[in-house]
C-alpha cells in the first residue's frame, strides 16, 4: 500500500536556540537543519543568533563563526572558500548555492540553511553524493581517441573550438544543479541529471574526442537523457553561471539529427 | 583501546592525498598494475590544486624562443640558490613532455592562433638567462589548476584507481625506521582503517592554515608533515613561506600572478607603478618574494591605499574588457564577489598573503623521503615517499616561481609512480604488522574525542594563526622571531587543555579539526624556530637584522624535528650544487637582481 506519510526520520522537530550576547548590535538568526545519525533523534532546525558586526560577509563565514564560537558540533563541508572547489554546496534561503559565495546580506529575514535537497543526509549539512559521483563517472568523462596523438606535441585545436569547451569545463561538480531538478529528485536512480549530462556534452563537442557516436549511443535512453523536461532549474541554480539545460537540449538535437 | 576495532587493508602502494601530485601518482600506479589505494579527506576535485589559476610552466616555445635550460636558470635564481640543482634540472627537462601528456589527456588548454597551447609571461620567467621575458606558463584561462585537477581525476577514473574518499589519514605505521602503512578514519562511518603497504606516498599539500590570512583552503593543514614529525622524522626548510603579492585585501582570496603576466600593474596611493624602482628590468613580474617585500615597504612608508593606507591597488582596467573576459574570467568574478570591484573599471585592493610552503618533507627526485642517519644526509626512509607541496625536493629552494608548483605536482607525481613500478613487484607478500601498529593513531583519536579541557580547538587555532601572522611575516627580525617562539610555545601548552564538544564518530569535524590543528602546530613550531635560527636573508626569508644572503654559512637546508613536548631540534643538509647530467652546467651563485 502506498505510504503517504513522511518516514519518521524525515520529520523535523523544533531545535535549540542559541542567543546572541546581550551587547550584540546587528543580530541575525541562522536557522540550520541538524541531523545526528548517532543520536537516534529525528532532525531538527536549530537557531543561531550571530552578531553580524563581528562576522564576515558570506554565509560560509557565518557557519564557520557558529562552529568556532557557538557550537563546534555543527557539521558541513568546506574547503577553498572562493567558489572553485564546490564543497560547500547547500540550500540557502530555498536556493541551492555555494555558502562561500552567497552573501548573508543577499538573504532577507532569517537565513534558512538546509542540505542539498533530496539526497540522503549523513549528518547536518553533509549529504551523501556517492550516486552523483557515480553518474559523473558513468559518462566516461575523459578524452577518447582512435587516432594516435602526435608523439612530441599537443593535438591542435582552434581558439574557436576551444571556446566551446572552455565554459562547460569549468563545472565544479558541486551538485547544485542536479539536486535542484525535480526530475532528478524523482528518478535519480536512472536519470543522469544535469551535471553528468553537462560533462557528457563537454566531451561530445570536444573536437579532439573521437567517441561521439558511442557517447550518444550511451545516452539515447528514455531515462538517462530524456527525463530532462526542460524545467531549467539547473541553469538557475548553477553558481558558475553554466547552462546544463542548453547542453542537454544540444545532446537531444544531435541524437535527433543523426537519425536522419 | 578495545572500543576501537581496526578494519585492515593491504595494498602494494597507498597514496595519501588526491590533489595534483597524489592523483598523478595514483593513476600512474593503477596503470602499472600495482594494487593502489588513494586515501583522501576530501573528494578529489575539492583538493586545493583546484584553486591554482595562472598556469603551469614548461619551455614549449609556443609563443617564442625557449629552452628548458633557461627555465632551469630562472628556477635556480628564483630559489635564491637554495634549490637542489639536480632536481631542478630534472623538473625543467621533464616539463615539456609532462605538459604534452596533460594535453593528450584532454586538458582544455587555452590556444594560440595556430591552435597550440597558449603560454603567458609569469614572474621570474626569462629567456637567454635573464635577458628577455619568457612566455612559458601554459594556461587554461585563469582556471588552470581546476582544469588540471579535473583532468587528472578523469584519468584516475579511466584507470579505475581505487579511492577511499573522505578518509582522514591520522598517523603512519612505523617499524624500526621503516614505514609499513597508515591509519585513517572513514569520516562517513566513523570506522578506523589500517592500510598496510610496501610504499606510502604522502601527497597532503601545504600548511597555509597555520597563518591567519592565507590564500590556502581551509583543508590545507599539512597533515602529511604532521604525521612525519610524529614519526620522529624531520621536515626541511620550513622557514621559507611564500607570500603571494596579490591576495584580495580582507578576504585573502588569490588573484593570479597571470593578471600581471597579462599586463596588470601594481600602484601605490600616489598612483605610482612602484615596482619599477625595485625591479627595473622585470618590474611587476619580478619574483614573488621581491614584489611582496616592495609592497610591504610601500605600505610601511605611508604610500598604501585605502582608509588605513594598508594595502595596494592592482590595476587591470587598461587591459580592456575583451582580454579580461578571455584570459582572466575567473579572477574578474572573484574580484566582483570578494572585493565588490568591476575589474574593467576599478583596481583590485590587494595585500601580500601567505600562499605556499617551499619547505616540507625532505625527498629525493624519485619521491623517496630522506633524513640524516649516522651523519649521512641523504639516507632513504624505507617505505615512505612524499610529493607535491607536502614534499621538499627541493626544486623551489627559498622562493618558488609562479607556475612551477603545478609542474612540480605532475613531474614528481609521475616519477613517484614510475619509481614504485621499478622497485615494487605487484603482489609482493607483506610481513605481518608489528603488534602495536596503529596504537599511536588510536590513542590520539581517543584522547581528542574525549578532550574535556577549557579551550575550544578554534580558539587555540586562532592564537597560533595570530602569532604566525605577526612574527613570521614578510620581514623578520631576530627579536620578533624569538618572541614568536615564546608565544608559540605558550600556545602549544594550551593545546593540552583543548576541549572537543562533538563526541560522535560519524563526520566528527570537531575531532578532525583538532587532529588538523595538531598537525599545524608542529609545523608552526618548526617554521618559527627555523626562521629564528637562520641568520641571513634568502628568498622568502627576509631578516632585517641580517639583510644579506650568506652563502658561506647558510647555503644549506634546515632540518627541524619537533617532539611531542613541542621542543624543536635543528640540523642541516647540504644544497645539491651539482647537475643530474652533463646536458647543462651548474648555475653558480651570484647576486639576485630582477
Amino acid at each position: 500500500m502506498a505510504q503517504f506519510r513522511l518516514p519518521e526520520n524525515s520529520k523535523i522537530r523544533p531545535g535549540k536556540t542559541y542567543k546572541a550576547a546581550a551587547d550584540a548590535k546587528d543580530v541575525r538568526s541562522f536557522r540550520i537543519y541538524r541531523f545526528d545519525p548517532e543520536s537516534g533523534a529525528t532532525p531538527s532546525v536549530d537557531t543561531y543568533e550571530v552578531d553580524m558586526g563581528k562576522c564576515g560577509p558570506m554565509v560560509l563565514d557565518a557557519l564557520i563563526k557558529i562552529k568556532n564560537e557557538i557550537d563546534p558540533t555543527l557539521t558541513f563541508r568546506r574547503s577553498c572558500r572562493e567558489g572553485i572547489c564546490g564543497s560547500c554546496a547547500m540550500n540557502i534561503d530555498g536556493v541551492n548555492t555555494l555558502a562561500c559565495t552567497r552573501a548573508s546580506s543577499e538573504v532577507k529575514g532569517d537565513v534558512k540553511i538546509y542540505p542539498l535537497p533530496h539526497m540522503p543526509v549523513i549528518k547536518d549539512l553533509v549529504p551523501d553524493l556517492t550516486n552523483f559521483y557515480a553518474q559523473y563517472a558513468s559518462v566516461k568523462p575523459w578524452l577518447q581517441t582512435r587516432t594516435p596523438a602526435p608523439p612530441d606535441s599537443e593535438r591542435l585545436q582552434s581558439k574557436e573550438d576551444q571556446e566551446k569547451i572552455d565554459r562547460p569545463s569549468a563545472c565544479i561538480l558541486c551538485a547544485c544543479c542536479s539536486t535542484s531538478c525535480p526530475s532528478y529528485w524523482w528518478n535519480s536512480d536512472r536519470y543522469l541529471g544535469p551535471a553528468a549530462l553537462l560533462a557528457a556534452h563537454r566531451w561530445i563537442i570536444d573536437t579532439r574526442d573521437e567517441a561521439t557516436g558511442e557517447r550518444l549511443d550511451a545516452l539515447e535512453d528514455p531515462f538517462r537523457l530524456y527525463r530532462c523536461h526542460t524545467i531549467m532549474n539547473c541553469a538557475e541554480a548553477c553558481p558558475k553561471d553554466l547552462n546544463p539545460a542548453k547542453a542537454i537540449a544540444d545532446i537531444k538535437k544531435m541524437i535527433a539529427e543523426r537519425q536522419h | 583501546m578495545s572500543a576501537y576495532q581496526f578494519i585492515d587493508h593491504t595494498f602494494d602502494v597507498v597514496v595519501v592525498g588526491a590533489g595534483g601530485a597524489g592523483l598523478r601518482a595514483t593513476f600512474g600506479l593503477a596503470n602499472s598494475g600495482l594494487s593502489t589505494a588513494c586515501i583522501t579527506k576530501v573528494f578529489p576535485t575539492r583538493s586545493h590544486t583546484v584553486a591554482a589559476q595562472g598556469g603551469i610552466s614548461a619551455a614549449l616555445g609556443n609563443m617564442g624562443e625557449d629552452d628548458w635550460r633557461w627555465h632551469m636558470f630562472d628556477t635556480v635564481k628564483g630559489s635564491d640558490w637554495l634549490g637542489d640543482q639536480d632536481a631542478i634540472e630534472f623538473m625543467c627537462k621533464e616539463a615539456p613532455a609532462a605538459i604534452i601528456e596533460l594535453e593528450h589527456y584532454g586538458l582544455p588548454f587555452s590556444r594560440t592562433e595556430d591552435g597550440r597551447i597558449y603560454q603567458r609571461p609569469f614572474g621570474g620567467m626569462t629567456t637567454h638567462y635573464g635577458k628577455g621575458t619568457a612566455q612559458r606558463t601554459c594556461a587554461a584561462a585563469d582556471r588552470t589548476g581546476h582544469a588540471m585537477l579535473h583532468t587528472l581525476y578523469q584519468q584516475a577514473l579511466k584507470n579505475e584507481a581505487q579511492f577511499f574518499i573522505e578518509y582522514f589519514a591520522v598517523d603512519l605505521i612505523m617499524e624500526n625506521g621503516e614505514c609499513r602503512g597508515v591509519v585513517a578514519i572513514d569520516m562517513a562511518e566513523g570506522t578506523i582503517h589500517r592500510f598496510r603497504a610496501h610504499k606510502v606516498i604522502l601527497a597532503t599539500g601545504g600548511y597555509g592554515r597555520a597563518y591567519f590570512s592565507c590564500t590556502s583552503a581551509h583543508t590545507c593543514t599539512g597533515d602529511g608533515g604532521g604525521m612525519v614529525l610524529r614519526a620522529g622524522l624531520p621536515l626541511q626548510d620550513l622557514e621559507f613561506v611564500q607570500f603571494h603579492p596579490t591576495g584580495i585585501y580582507g578576504a585573502g582570496c588569490l588573484i593570479t600572478e597571470g593578471a600581471r603576466g597579462e599586463g596588470g600593474i601594481l600602484r601605490n596611493s600616489k598612483g605610482e607603478a612602484f615596482m619599477e624602482r625595485y625591479a627595473p628590468s622585470a618590474k611587476n613580474l619580478a619574483s614573488r618574494d621581491v614584489v611582496s617585500r616592495a609592497m610591504t615597504i610601500e605600505i610601511r612608508e605611508g604610500r598604501g591605499v585605502g582608509a588605513h593606507q594598508d594595502h595596494i591597488f592592482l590595476h587591470l582596467e587598461h587591459l580592456g574588457a575583451a582580454t579580461l573576459a578571455e584570459r582572466l574570467p575567473g579572477i574578474s568574478e572573484t574580484a566582483k564577489i570578494f572585493a565588490g570591484v568591476d575589474v574593467t573599471k576599478q583596481p583590485i585592493p590587494v595585500l601580500p598573503t601567505v600562499h605556499y610552503n617551499m619547505g616540507g618533507i625532505p625527498a629525493n627526485i624519485h619521491g623517496e623521503v630522506v633524513t640524516i642517519r649516522n651523519g649521512v644526509s641523504d639516507t632513504v626512509v624505507p617505505g615512505l615517499m612524499a610529493v607535491g607541496e607536502a614534499a621538499c625536493v627541493s626544486v623551489h629552494g627559498a622562493n618558488r616561481l609562479g607556475s612551477n608548483s603545478l609542474l612540480d605536482l605532475v613531474v614528481f607525481g609521475r616519477e613517484a609512480a614510475r619509481h614504485c613500478e621499478e622497485t615494487v613487484k605487484p603482489g609482493t607478500r607483506h610481513r605481518p604488522l608489528p603488534a602495536d601498529a596503529g596504537d599511536l593513531a588510536v590513542s590520539r583519536i581517543d584522547r581528542f574525542r574525549n578532550a574535556k579541557g577549557s579551550r575550544k580547538t578554534a580558539e587555540i587555532r586562532l592564537d597560533m594563526q595570530r602569532v604566525m601572522q605577526n612574527h613570521a611575516a614578510v620581514f623578520r627580525t631576530g627579536e620578533s622571531l624569538q618572541e614568536g617562539v615564546k608565544k608559540l610555545d605558550a600556545v602549544y601548552d594550551t593545546f593540552g587543555d583543548v576541549s572537543v564538544a562533538d563526541r560522535g564518530l560519524v563526520w566528527n569535524t570537531d575531532l578532525i579539526e583538532t587532529l588538523e590543528l595538531d598537525n599545524l602546530l608542529g609545523q608552526a613550531l618548526g617554521t618559527m624556530n627555523s626562521a629564528a635560527n637562520r641568520e641571513e636573508s634568502r628568498g622568502a626569508h627576509a631578516r632585517e637584522d641580517f639583510k644579506d644572503r650568506d652563502d658561506v654559512k647558510w647555503m644549506k637546508h634546515t632540518l627541524s624535528w619537533v617532539d611531542e613536548k613541542g621542543d624543536v631540534k635543528i640540523d642541516y643538509r647540504p644544497v645539491h650544487l651539482n647537475t643530474l647530467t652533463n646536458d647543462v652546467e651548474v648555475v653558480p651563485p651570484k647576486a639576485r637582481v630582477y
